[in-house]
């Protein structure tokens, strides 16, 4: 995790009772142990989203029971259900208006590519059309096992951000966008129908 | 010497500022030079659960909703003293009767005012 501090000097330091740390660490220690999601469900994963964050499964364990019913004090977005085309502005305009550093989960089969209802009109055919996402959780629905698993993965995601150099995360970085294009309703599909910014997709050669 | 018995509430206060101050202090100290601000047309608008917002937070209500709530209110207040006595028809004296009734009558003969004065008329005035 750390490039400055030896390892074995590091144990040994704190075998004698002293935690050394660096401050990207520390921050991200903090950021990682205190994501709150914004609180909105889309579909049936809502629901698998609401048992994690009930008694039984309990994301408390992991700070992120805070739901938070505005995006401005958000800073995870758990995209939990069929994203349709009439949703999908709001999901983005919701997402813009997330102060950085902000983070998205893309739960569900539907999330993800559109899922059982893929072939729908009315269907988003995956959320990272629109918006970058971190962690995908596949599943229909997920349980909330896979929804906690999801959420430790950007943990360690959030904890291996440098905040210096050429590699820092994107939210330091001035020339990244903070927020991306909504997309409006066209004559007869979405317009764009994806942000090329975020989303390539793959290239199918036939030989 | 015995130190003032509210020597305790003064520093109770003062940890009690220092406390929320310090982080509050240290995330403003980090935004300011650490964190680019990113500010943008979409970020800045304000929230209306996803939704564009659309004219003014600052809308007026027509009047009309409150002789409505009104006359709503009285009827309201009716019904409360309506089922008890109904409930209680059979064991009621004449007497008691009587009164429910003038009390009924009152309200009739309110609604039947406000009803020739034209407050149930709905006018759509901007």
């Amino acid at each position: 995790m750390s490039d400055q501090i030896d390892e074995g000097l590091r144990s040994e330091l704190q075998r004698q009772g002293i935690w050394v740390t660096s401050m990207q660490e520390l921050y991200n220690w903090g950021r990682k142990n205190s994501i709150w999601p914004l609180q909105f469900g889309l579909a049936c994963c809502a629901i698998e989203m609401i048992a994690t964050a009930a008694s039984r499964y309990d994301i408390a364990r992991f700070g992120g029971e805070v739901f938070r019913p505005s995006p401005r004090q958000a800073d995870l977005m758990i995209v939990a259900g069929t994203v349709t085309k009439k949703m999908a502005p709001q999901i983005v305009r919701l997402y813009n208006q997330m102060p950085d550093p902000k983070y998205v989960i893309s739960m569900g089969a539907c999330a993800i590519s559109g899922g059982p209802f893929k072939q729908g009109y009315n269907v988003l055919k995956g959320i990272d059309r629109y918006i970058p996402v971190d962690v995908y959780i596949p599943g229909c629905p997920p349980r909330p096992e896979a929804l906690l698993h999801a959420f430790m993965e950007l943990q360690r995601k959030i904890d291996s951000q440098k905040l210096t150099g050429d590699k820092k995360a994107a939210h330091l970085d001035p020339a990244q966008p903070s927020e991306f294009p909504v997309p409006a309703f066209g004559a007869h599909d979405l317009e764009p129908p994806a942000n090329p910014r975020v989303f390539q997709p793959p290239k199918i050669e036939r030989t | 010497m015995t130190p003032n018995p509210y020597f305790f509430i003064v520093i109770f206060v003062g940890v009690a500022l220092i406390f929320p101050i310090i982080p509050l202090a240290l995330a403003w100290l980090w935004r300011r030079f650490l964190q680019p601000p990113k500010p943008g047309a979409e970020k800045n608008a304000t929230y209306e659960c996803g939704v564009e917002a659309v004219g003014e937070a600052q809308v007026q209500f027509q009047s009309q909703y409150y002789l409505y709530c009104i006359i709503f209110l009285i009827f309201d207040v009716e019904a409360v003293f309506l089922v008890p006595f109904a409930v209680a028809f059979t064991g009621l004296p004449v007497g008691a009767f009587i009164a429910i009734l003038v009390f009924l009558l009152l309200l009739i003969e309110g609604l039947v005012w406000a009803w020739s004065k034209g407050c149930l008329n709905w006018t759509l005035k901007s």
